[in-house]
């Protein structure tokens, strides 16, 4: 009797082992770098595309921060146990791209797989930013966002100040109104990235030679020019004067400052937009990124930053199908119109803002649209984006500089000369290595 | 001639084998693969490297950077181990009098030792919070232009504090088991010989204790290189301006953060040779004058 009892469980459990063999749907990995509420909403996307179809499963891991995700892939690379899809952010690009045959251009992956692809589907701000000197995307972007100037509108209504800066030149007339109702006028997340390369987009300077690095690996950096340099020297002016307030290097501390009504207008991301509609208690706004008047008189657009998705190479065609339908999935516009309103980046396809803009969501909700309306101003020769090597660590050596300029242990002549020859050195240990 | 030979037993090769493998495995081999790996100029995927023979020696070690960091690792190392041991001994030389409530004493002092660095730099973090900080609050309070965000001098204070603080606990749990294995008699017969209490720890208890204090010398300078790693990734991250960055941490940003492998299997090559000659000068020098 227990025999029996036994084999017909053997037999059970092999008939059903089969058929979910038989049924088994292809895994795609799908390494992230999002946590948090963020983190949620990419569970989220995945468990809707795994219900949308049962050809693929797809799995979404969190890898860590952006750093942790890439040195996560390329040690999964190099042991041969690479994902499918993995998030690289902005300032990582540069690495993966150069990498030839780290990865699978998702241009011809789409062409290939989902029949067909046209990056001109894509808003102008962003479709270039990943892609190669020809223009052909590499990395499909996924969360894009772009530096925008939030303010306090109760700090500015005890100062008396009716409309956010669009330039410097306004903000320095400003600021000591809002010194006086005892607020330090600004802060900022990001110095690499906010005043720094989007300095270069605003202004439509160019950044890098080789077409801001996207034509070859052998150029050097142009941040020593005499735009950045006055803007600089503005800001430490600015700090000087109590107008300006540095709360360290990191997102949050800075961030806090403007929740905690030390300052009155912060500088951040469009996808900041979410967590501060849950963490300030006070009505803020939303505003263009500000520019000289002095430099250009009307200014470019941004670019994105973020991170994007690139498929990994090396994996079975059935595999890279399944990315390919996958990526199809995300980039519809209802798709992209969710993670746009759960999270704030921008959506990155026309079609996907036409459907956020004929649902009505501005209406509600107008400062919601001024990251892709920032985007979307018209472009210059410098507004693509940029393709620099070890940015990571040129991002390093800008803080490092930039830290000395605020603590008044370097001039600024000094400080971007410095920084010019230390990151000329790692572009050339860069060339070197990926040559 | 007759060749003595005696029967040897591989029983003893047995019993070390497990920690020749150890070695082997997380030494050896990633030693080596370091060593290897400094002098290849190769891209993050290992799609394409080249030999460069020392290239990736003379780009990154010595270069301004690493010179900062090398200096910042000296005096943070020299202070760290210098302040933990100091702190340690005199806690434990006190708590070693105490009769009272003796236990709760050395428990609250020996606490901390179960804090990891991570999260004891996470606990300094918030202390010193330039908008919620109470350590912070008091330093400015106290009429200290205190900005840790900004001021090398200020950032140093800071992760060395924190160092200290974790590493105290671990040096009195030592110091006090060796003021404990002093022998009655000898203390006795020192009490009498000798009444002044401060001429007696120099000239009995002290030099009784070089063999822990040398031991905890080795080991709180490996602590100030390596393992205060944790705080600083926590705390400044070598900020502002590169000024608390040590040798460890750029060996991290650069290999890990930046994906460039051979300039930082150069460094930690180079690192490596700096701990090795310097645990040779302890031994050789400082070991000598320790009466076991």
């Amino acid at each position: 009797m227990k025999l029996q009892k036994f084999l017909l469980a053997g037999a059970f459990a092999s008939a059903s082992l089969m058929s979910s063999a038989a049924w088994a749907a292809t895994d795609i990995q799908w390494w992230h770098a999002h946590s948090g509420r963020l983190g949620e909403v990419v569970s989220e996307i995945a468990a809707k595309y795994n219900a949308s179809q049962s050809t693929y499963n797809l799995v979404a891991t969190y890898k860590g921060g952006y750093e942790d995700t890439m040195t996560a892939g390329i040690a999964a690379f190099r042991a041969k146990q690479q994902p499918n899809l993995i998030q690289i952010f902005d300032a990582g690009a540069a690495t993966i791209i150069n990498a030839k045959g780290a990865t699978v251009p998702v241009a011809d992956l789409m062409s290939k797989h989902a029949g067909g692809f046209d990056i001109t589907d894509y808003i102008a701000g962003v479709r270039y930013f990943y892609a190669d000197s020809d223009g052909k995307m590499i990395g499909m972007p996924f969360n894009s966002s772009t530096p925008l100037l939030y303010y306090n509108k109760d700090a500015f209504a005890k100062a008396g100040i009716a409309n956010p800066p669009s330039t410097w030149e306004e903000l320095e007339a400003i600021a000591p109104k809002l010194k006086e109702a005892g607020y330090t006028a600004l802060a900022q997340s990001h110095s690499p990235w906010i005043f720094s390369e989007n300095f270069h987009s605003r202004h439509n300077i160019q950044l890098a030679t080789g077409n801001n690095g996207y034509d070859s690996t052998d150029v050097k950096i142009l941040y020593n020019n005499d735009h950045m340099k006055m803007h600089w020297s503005k800001v430490k002016e600015w700090l000087d004067k109590g107008w300006y307030g540095f709360y360290g290097r990191a997102w949050g501390d800075n961030q806090d400052a403007f929740v905690q009504k030390k300052v009155a207008m912060w500088l951040g991301s469009s996808g900041s937009f979410g967590g501060l509609t849950k963490s300030a208690d006070f009505k803020f706004g939303a505003s263009f990124l500000p520019y000289w008047k002095s430099i250009i008189a009307e200014p470019k657009g941004t670019f994105i930053g973020g991170a994007a998705l690139f498929a990994m190479s090396g994996k079975s065609e059935e595999e890279n199908k399944g990315v390919a339908d996958f990526l199809t999935f995300l980039t519809q516009p209802d798709m992209q119109y969710f993670w746009h309103k759960e999270t704030g980046y921008v959506p990155i396809t026309n079609a996907a803002y036409d459907l956020a803009k004929s649902d009505g969501y501005y209406k509600s909700t107008p400062d919601a649209e001024i990251g892709i309306q920032q985007l979307n101003q018209p472009g210059g020769e410098w507004t693509k984006g940029y393709r620099l090597g070890y940015y990571v660590q040129i991002r390093d050596v800008m803080y490092k500089h930039f830290d000395d300029i605020f603590s008044g242990k370097a001039s600024v002549d000094d400080a971007f000369s410095a920084m010019e020859s230390e990151s000329n050195a790692l572009l050339e240990r860069f060339h070197a290595t990926y040559n | 001639m007759k060749r003595v030979q005696f029967e040897h037993s591989p029983i003893p090769y047995l019993f070390i084998a497990p920690q020749i493998v150890i070695i082997a495995v997380f030494f050896l081999w990633p030693a080596a693969q370091a060593i290897y790996q400094s002098f290849l100029l190769e891209d993050a995927f290992g799609l394409s490297s080249q030999f460069v023979w020392f290239k990736n020696y003379s780009d990154t070690v010595f270069s301004n950077s690493w010179l900062q960091a090398a200096g910042f690792t000296a005096v943070f190392s020299t202070l760290v181990t210098l302040l933990s041991l100091a702190i340690a001994l005199l806690l434990a030389v006190k708590a070693n009098e105490v009769i009272h409530g003796a236990r709760t004493y050395k428990t609250t002092l020996m606490w901390a030792y179960a804090i990891a660095p991570p999260v004891a730099g996470l606990m300094g973090n918030l202390m010193f919070h330039p908008l919620i900080g109470d350590l912070y609050k008091l330093m400015n309070a106290i009429g200290w232009d205190f900005d840790h965000k900004l001021d090398a001098f200020d950032a140093s204070f800071v992760v060395i504090l924190i160092s200290v603080w974790k590493q105290v606990s671990v040096n009195f749990i030592f110091f006090l088991s060796g003021l404990q294995g002093i022998p009655h008699s000898v203390v006795e017969a020192a009490t009498m010989d000798c009444k002044n209490a401060t001429r007696r720890f120099w000239t009995i208890t002290f030099p009784l204790l070089a063999p822990t204090t040398f031991f905890l010398m080795v080991i709180n300078i490996t602590y100030a290189f390596f393992e205060t790693f944790g705080i600083i990734d926590t705390t400044t991250r070598g900020a502002p301006g590169g000024s608390t960055n040590t040798l460890v941490y750029k060996v991290f940003q650069d290999g890990f953060r930046g994906a460039d492998l051979g300039g930082s299997s150069a460094q930690s090559v180079v690192l490596m040779l700096v701990v090795l000659a310097l645990t040779v000068l302890q031994f050789r020098f400082i070991e000598r004058k320790v009466h076991y």
